[in-house]
């Protein structure tokens, strides 16, 4: 019985376009309903905090950075994007004297960030970066600590905000 | 099962061992592994760090495993809860002091309390109170300290203690206000000191020259040999980016057990000196210029077709290898040149036909500790090869009879039976031939009658013979002191005879790494490959550098510093017409004598072989990258050798090098020196005041020093010090306060001194090897010394 309805239900469906009736519902549904383009770059997403894009080192209140050359995040990352040389500075620290990451072999997977046991390496809320040269690719210990310095204030915010739930 | 064999049950497994083993040794074969910090296999037992703790039957505590002699029947359980509440308990206490810098101290990633407290330890710290801080002793150049991070096994105290011999570690102090250090602060001095570094269990005392360069993880171990003192040192290198980071032991129980000397572990440092040639270049009317290795070693090979054979210089270093020398003895049988040598310091070569195959150790290496009986000529052991006399020192500390004929203090760290200073030693051993002689009932040979004419025998001497003639293992052994004195064959064959008629093991101790590769593949005059004698003897170092030669060709040397007399041989270099030198190093002179450069790789970078003193073929490969376009030694003298046409030069690897040399040594039968046996040999007559010149402790060769680290130790900066018996300082007036000028021949020298009275009288401690001081003339000659203003 319920075969030989369907059969029936099917045979007008075939010149009644009854799918492209359905299909265009969908579509003056959507053009009734609000917006969620967001038009870029005028407009942007929000971010969480825990968003990972560009890295930057960090440095603590009096303007020393924080890096000690442990290297745990070149032996974390996977990518082996970091590369790092230390040595003992003058007054008896240890620093490093190379740190480069290599932004063509990073996959912005944190771990550098989650290693850290001073904060130092951190991944910004910034993803609009682009290379003109070759070679700009690689992030040096220079470039890494001026956008540190330039994003201080969101990068302590986006810390704090997360700090409960680390 | 004989009586002392004893059964006991570990975790269930049944294990055999000996009565009065402690119960960590057993385990530790057996491969059952319970945690520890003080205990250590060379040293003695503490038992004081408690990690050991393990549950023992019917026993009412815990027992620490390092210091619980075995028993039949015993039954032990390592981990269970008993034994894990203990370790536990243990590693909590532990690490209330010890502070969380894990991500900054150089043990991390290879520290033995990382490893337990993860391991043994418990999840998360009970403790918040503040931690102890302890301020750090500076100990040199060489060790780094940061004691804080102490965990007080006194490993390192017991090593200076019980192996090194000289104590400058203590513990003072107790409880939580015991610290470790040198009581008043002064850097280590032991030649052995570095063994410190890998004796800590934690990062209280890491390498200072290393620090914070690397971390353990991204280092690549290359096991390689030591070049310093043809002791067969077993070393690894440290390598990351094809660079030596670092140098630490490896367990070679017949060679250096487990510890290596302060050289040994610092010379890579010297790898990359300023001074370090690291592309060909050719001089053109006296300019240098950089240049290809084509054009190098065509000019090369073409300056030396050049030069009469007869008129050409080889010299290559002690410290080369085996395939290095084997080639270059093949080349220069193809030159048709008979004037090759290593012995640059001998100043004195005559007899050398009645020399051994080598120059033996008499025994195998490892059973220098098992003497009962010892002489010691003529050497300042601890700065020759300081792994013998950790070997002596044992056997002394078990009883041992040994005794010193010496010109200076050797600040020997074993009890000594006699201990004759005298600058004369030829007399000396004139006077213990006669006592042996009358001892042993053996006549004194001929060729010595002359020797021993008119000398006095004292009691000393009679005990000497007596403790060597009574010795089931005696041995003699004659150092650098003695052989590099105008006039040491005679101390040689004195030393022969005494050597034959008591029975004792003969050693020599000639400087360098691989003084026995060298004689084997026959750099030296008047033996060929495999210690044949040579049908037409050429001339030696000392002749060479003595003047008149026409070319030189010179592998790895630096006769600036390392000649028998160095004044000399810088004129004789800069005498010659034309001059080639593979070296890794461009020195002053050699920029101003030579015609052609070839950079060549340090020890580190080049594989290879060494014959270790006691003939044991050892071989090893390159760990580094050479820097820069220097290459191995051996591709540079197999390229030059195929430049010259050299027939079947064509090796491809280092190991048919080794092959080839091999087949063409054969066996290595040692045979006997017979200096006593021919010739008629005389007491040489002594200046009134005699340099002892030795190239020192960190003078030994080009690596060592050029080792920023070792040369600012306080042996490298005394070695830059006159050092004058007070009545020979009084007798040239000089005053305290004031320089002393030294002249030797044209030679004129002002140098700071100090007043010595553990050196015999008419001596003067001068040692040359130094880069930074100066090096003066013939380094056992006679000096005149005239006070000098000071400032």
């Amino acid at each position: 019985m319920n075969a030989v309805a369907r059969q029936i239900g099917d045979f007008f469906k075939t010149f009644l376009l009854w799918e492209l009736v359905i299909g265009l519902s969908v579509t003056a549904r959507e053009l009734f309903a609000p917006k969620v383009t967001v038009l870029y770059p005028e407009e942007k997403t929000p971010q969480s905090p825990r968003f990972r894009g560009l890295h930057a080192l960090r440095r603590y209140a009096n303007g020393e950075e924080r890096c000690i050359a442990c290297k745990l995040c070149e032996a974390v990352c996977p990518a082996l994007a970091i590369t790092i040389e230390s040595e003992m500075r003058a007054d008896g620290t240890r620093r490093t004297t190379r740190y480069d990451i290599d932004l063509f072999k990073c996959i912005y997977c944190g771990f550098c960030e989650e290693a850290c046991p001073v904060d130092s390496i951190v991944e910004t809320r910034l993803y609009e970066y682009h290379f003109e040269q070759r070679g700009e690719n690689i992030m040096t210990k220079d470039k890494l600590l001026a956008i540190g310095d330039k994003y201080e204030e969101s990068i302590a915010r986006d810390r704090a905000a997360d700090a409960p739930y680390s | 099962m004989s009586s002392d064999e004893v059964t006991i049950e570990v975790d269930g497994v049944s294990i055999q061992g000996r009565k009065g083993q402690m119960l960590i040794e057993l385990t530790d074969q057996a491969g059952i592994y319970i945690p520890r910090f003080c205990y250590h296999k060379k040293l003695s037992i503490a038992a004081n760090c408690r990690m050991c703790l393990v549950e023992m039957e019917r026993a009412p505590k815990p027992v620490p495993a390092c210091a619980t002699p075995v028993a039949d029947g015993m039954k032990v359980f390592t981990r269970s809860p008993k034994a894990i509440d203990a370790q536990q308990g243990t590693m909590e206490f532990l690490l209330i002091n010890h502070p969380l810098d894990c991500p900054i101290c150089d043990q991390g990633g290879e520290c033995e309390l990382q490893d337990l407290a993860l391991g043994f330890g418990q999840d998360a710290s009970r403790y918040d109170e503040r931690k102890r801080i302890v301020p750090d002793p500076d100990l040199g150049s060489l060790v780094a300290t940061d004691m804080t991070r102490c965990i007080h096994c006194t490993r390192c105290v017991r090593f200076g203690e019980e192996v090194a011999g000289v104590r400058e570690l203590g513990a003072t102090g107790r409880g939580e206000f015991m610290s470790i250090g040198t009581y008043v602060e002064h850097a280590l001095t032991s030649e052995v000191a570095g063994n410190v570094i890998d004796l800590c269990p934690v990062g209280a005392l890491t390498a200072k020259p290393s620090r914070y360069t690397a971390r353990p993880w991204e280092l690549t171990e290359q096991p390689t040999l030591a070049p310093h003192d043809g002791w067969g040192t077993h070393i690894a290198t440290h390598v990351r980016g094809g660079r030596v980071m670092r140098v630490v032991p490896r367990d070679a129980e017949a060679f250096n057990e487990t510890w290596i000397s302060d050289r040994d572990r610092f010379s890579y440092t010297a790898i990359g000196a300023p001074d370090r040639l690291l592309s060909p270049m050719i001089r053109e009317d006296g300019r240098w210029r950089t240049v290809d290795w084509g054009t190098a070693l065509h000019a090369a090979a073409d300056g030396l077709r050049q030069i009469p054979p007869d008129t050409l210089g080889i010299l290559a270093s002690a410290s080369a290898t085996v395939e290095e020398y084997f080639l270059l003895r093949r080349l220069a049988e193809h030159l048709g040149c008979r004037n090759l040598d290593h012995r640059l310091g001998l100043a004195d070569t005559t007899g050398q036909e009645q020399a051994g195959s080598f120059p033996d150790l008499g025994l195998p290496i490892a059973a220098w500790e098992r003497v009962d009986a010892a002489l010691i000529v003529g050497s300042d052991l601890r700065r020759e090869i300081p792994l013998l006399h950790l070997r002596l020192r044992k056997a002394g500390l078990r009883g041992a009879k040994l005794s010193v004929i010496n010109p200076l203090d050797g600040d020997f760290r074993f009890p000594i039976l006699v201990d004759r200073r005298a600058k004369d030693l030829a007399e000396e051993l004139a006077a213990l031939a006669l006592a042996v002689s009358e001892l042993t009932g053996q006549a004194v040979p001929v060729a010595l009658s002359a020797a021993v004419q008119g000398v006095d025998v004292q009691q000393a001497h009679v005990r000497i013979a007596e403790s060597l003639a009574q010795g089931q293992r005696s041995g003699l052994l004659v150092g650098q002191l003695a052989l590099e004195q105008r006039g040491a064959g005679t101390l040689l064959a004195l030393a022969g005879f005494i050597a034959e008629a008591t029975h004792s093991a003969f050693g020599t101790l000639p400087a360098g790494g691989n003084t026995a590769g060298a004689w084997l593949c026959g750099i030296v005059p008047h033996r060929g490959i495999g210690g044949v004698a040579a049908p037409i003897a050429g001339q030696s170092a000392a002749q060479l550098l003595g003047g008149g030669m026409q070319g030189f060709l010179t592998f790895g040397v630096e006769p600036e510093v390392e000649a028998a007399d160095p004044a000399a041989a810088t004129a004789a270099l800069a005498g010659a017409r034309f001059g080639v030198a593979l070296t890794a190093y461009a020195t002053d002179t050699l920029k101003s004598t030579a015609h052609v450069l070839l950079p060549i790789g340090t020890f580190f970078e080049s594989a290879g072989s060494l014959v270790a003193r006691d003939g044991t073929w050892l071989s090893f490969e390159g760990c580094a990258q050479p820097l820069g376009e220097s290459r191995p030694g051996w591709k540079v003298l197999r390229v030059l050798g195929n430049q010259l046409g050299v027939a079947g030069f064509d090796y491809a690897d280092c190991r048919e090098v080794t092959e080839a040399a091999r087949v063409a040594i054969g066996e290595i039968k040692p045979f006997a020196p017979q200096w006593h046996h021919a010739g008629a040999w005389e007491r040489p007559l002594l200046p009134a005041l005699q340099r002892l010149g030795p190239l020192g402790l960190y003078g030994a060769d080009a690596l060592v020093r050029r080792a920023p680290a070792l040369q600012a130790s306080p042996e490298g900066q005394r070695a830059g010090v006159l050092h004058i018996h007070s009545a020979d300082a009084a007798r040239a007036g000089l005053r305290t306060g004031e320089m002393a000028i030294v002249k030797q021949a044209q030679q004129s020298v002002r140098l700071t001194w100090v007043a010595d009275d553990t050196l015999a009288p008419g001596c003067l401690w001068w040692p040359a090897g130094l880069l930074n001081a100066p090096v003066g003339g013939a380094r056992f000659g006679a000096v005149e010394i005239v006070p000098g203003p000071a400032g």
